[in-house]
């Protein structure tokens, strides 16, 4: 995997808000069918990383690259055209329209410059099925879903429009256990298909079983980069609250650092 | 009788249809004049400039804004039109001219809440003021005749046996009911109503759609300025003040919720109906205007308890 382009590398990220420095050249890198899970506290700088990734933040200072190329990421579209989508917490659906509207939300399709209604239907209903997502409704406004049926709509719009880079934003913590298995069983379809997934969330036991790799940030700093099963655990919730890399890690300390400043 | 009710409640026309038929019936037992073609006309001459302008309102509304301003605009368009037609310019390019003096002050107002970051009850409640203090610079606090054909015609003509200012009704209603149920703009609305921040993240252009649905309002209230003027062939610059209350209570009183992203706006039509239907209906029975405005504030709370409960029964 290693001598691959990488599908993301984010370099050297720096971001601040007013006095507070939210990240200090932070670099992390994902590959494609890949998932690398984004780990700290609250106010670990996370949930801004991925903001800079899908354009809802600037960076001050650092550099993007999709495939190699070097990325210029204003906005949330800027993000779209580079295959970049972006599944959040709750912030993912409108809760007062249907699912048709919420999947094309600022890519409705047109005809004649009228809304083609019947068009966004009927793809909507075929890439849900074909994900194996069931509503009980398209026509029914999406707040009456369930989470999990929300967050695979959300998942399902990523896909329709062909999403090479997922970031997920802890997507399943507003989830119960079952329908939490919905979204990771759907994760694992996405990877088949080679999609790079980067899954931010602040509790390690959540994401353990799936990720590839974890990248652990704690003040804005990445701690470290690995591999997830090259440590326990434990070890990864001590270094998201103190900040030091684990003892096991420091071995092959070179690997690690090179995970962090390639 | 319960279940009816709240089946009522998922066809908002039809519930609100049902309410203003109820009243019609109502007046009309208690006096035989209210329901002839004579009064009727006189009503929707009446409705015609509180139902333009609770067309603009509503796009607002569904947006999760609001729009305080329109009564002043309404008067500063009048005014453009009155100065101009008074320095003898041509009724017609004054027309224009005024109509775009008010689409103007509303994109100026939807400028001010995009990229001014300033909520529109502020901003409008500025514009409000900003709006009708010029229209009394440009006076100087007079009003002009304007006695001219187009005017008249607009005030007083008829076509088809239907007064003119029926017609600007139908065609602001048609145009806007079209726009916000067929047009990416009208989806965009609804989703900006619904949750901004979404829309932000999915990439609506949030600040461009404000600053059309602003603009949009401004010329909603021009064109309802265009119709006063034609009424009373001149143009005071105290006109319609207070008005943009009477506005808002015909959105809300129609079923358009004021938290935004639900309702149809053809319900506002039927609430600015209601409002003129109790004022003219009240005034045939000789009940005193002061009682009026009592029961309108009672059909307006009555309005939003409805609007609750629907909510309620979301959850």
């Amino acid at each position: 995997m290693p001598n691959q382009t990488p599908l993301v590398r984010m370099e050297n990220i720096s971001k601040h808000f007013g006095g507070i420095q939210a990240l200090t050249d932070v670099s992390v890198e994902l590959f494609a069918g890949e998932v690398v899970g984004i780990l700290g506290h609250n106010g670990a700088g996370k949930s801004t990383l991925i903001k800079i990734l899908s354009g809802a933040e600037q960076a001050d200072s650092g550099r993007i690259f999709i495939g190699g190329e070097a990325a210029d990421i204003q906005n949330p579209n800027d993000a779209r055209s580079y295959g970049i989508e972006t599944i959040y917490q709750e912030l993912a659906l409108c809760g007062n329209l249907d699912a048709p509207s919420n999947l094309f939300m600022g890519r409705e399709t047109e005809s004649l410059g009228l809304l083609n209604k019947s068009y966004m239907r009927s793809e909507t209903d075929s890439i849900l099925a074909k994900l194996g997502i069931k509503i009980k409704s398209l026509d029914v406004e999406v707040e009456n879903l369930s989470g999990g049926q929300r967050q695979s709509i959300a998942i399902g719009r990523a896909v329709y429009f062909q999403a090479r880079i997922l970031i997920m934003d802890e997507p399943t913590a507003a989830l119960g256990m079952e329908e939490t298995k919905l979204v990771i069983d759907l994760i694992q379809e996405l990877k088949k298909s080679g999609i790079g997934i980067f899954w931010i969330s602040h509790d390690i036991h959540d994401i353990y079983s799936f990720t590839d790799r974890v990248a652990i940030l704690k003040g804005g700093r990445n701690v470290v980069t690995c591999a997830t099963q090259a440590c326990s655990q434990e070890e990864i919730v001590s270094m998201i609250i103190s900040g030091i890399p684990a003892p096991s890690l420091l071995k092959d300390r070179p690997m690690a650092a090179a995970a962090n400043t390639a | 009788m319960k279940n009816l009710f709240f089946k009522l409640q998922s066809y908002p026309l039809a519930w609100i249809v049902l309410v203003a038929c109820l009243i019609a019936l109502t007046i009309s037992a208690l006096s035989p004049y209210f329901l002839t073609v004579n009064n009727f006309s006189n009503l929707m001459k009446q409705v015609s400039i509180v139902a333009i302008l609770a067309a603009g309102q509503s796009i607002v509304i569904i947006s999760g804004g609001i729009d305080l301003s329109v009564g002043s605009v309404l008067a500063l368009t009048a005014v453009t039109i009155g100065w101009l037609v008074q320095n003898g310019v041509s009724p017609e390019i004054a027309t224009v001219c005024g109509v775009a003096v008010g689409t103007f002050a509303g994109f100026l107002n939807g400028v001010i809440i995009a990229k001014g970051k300033i909520p529109p009850f502020i901003a409008t409640l500025g514009m409000l003021g900003i709006a009708r203090g010029v229209a009394l610079v440009i006076t100087g606090g007079v009003s002009y005749q304007v006695l001219t054909p187009l005017f008249l015609f607009i005030g007083n003509g008829k076509l088809f046996g239907l007064p003119i200012p029926i017609y600007f009704v139908i065609v602001a209603y048609a145009a806007t009911h079209f726009m916000l149920s067929r047009s990416k703009f009208g989806r965009h609305v609804y989703a900006i109503g619904g949750d901004e921040s979404v829309s932000r993240l999915e990439g609506i252009n949030v600040d461009g759609r404000k600053i059309a649905i602003y603009a949009l309002s401004g010329f909603f209230s021009a064109v309802a300025a265009v119709v006063m003027v034609g009424r009373l062939a001149s143009t005071p610059p105290n006109v319609a003040f207070g008005i943009e209350l009477q506005a808002i209570a015909a959105v809300i009183i129609g079923g358009i919720s004021f938290a935004g992203g639900r309702g149809i706006v053809l319900t506002s039509f039927v609430g600015a109906l209601i409002m003129a239907m109790i004022t003219n209906g009240l005034n045939i029975l000789g009940v005193s205007s002061f009682w009026q405005q009592v029961l309108i504030g009672i059909v307006i709370i009555a309005a939003v308890w409805v609007d609750n409960i629907k909510s309620a029964r979301r959850r």
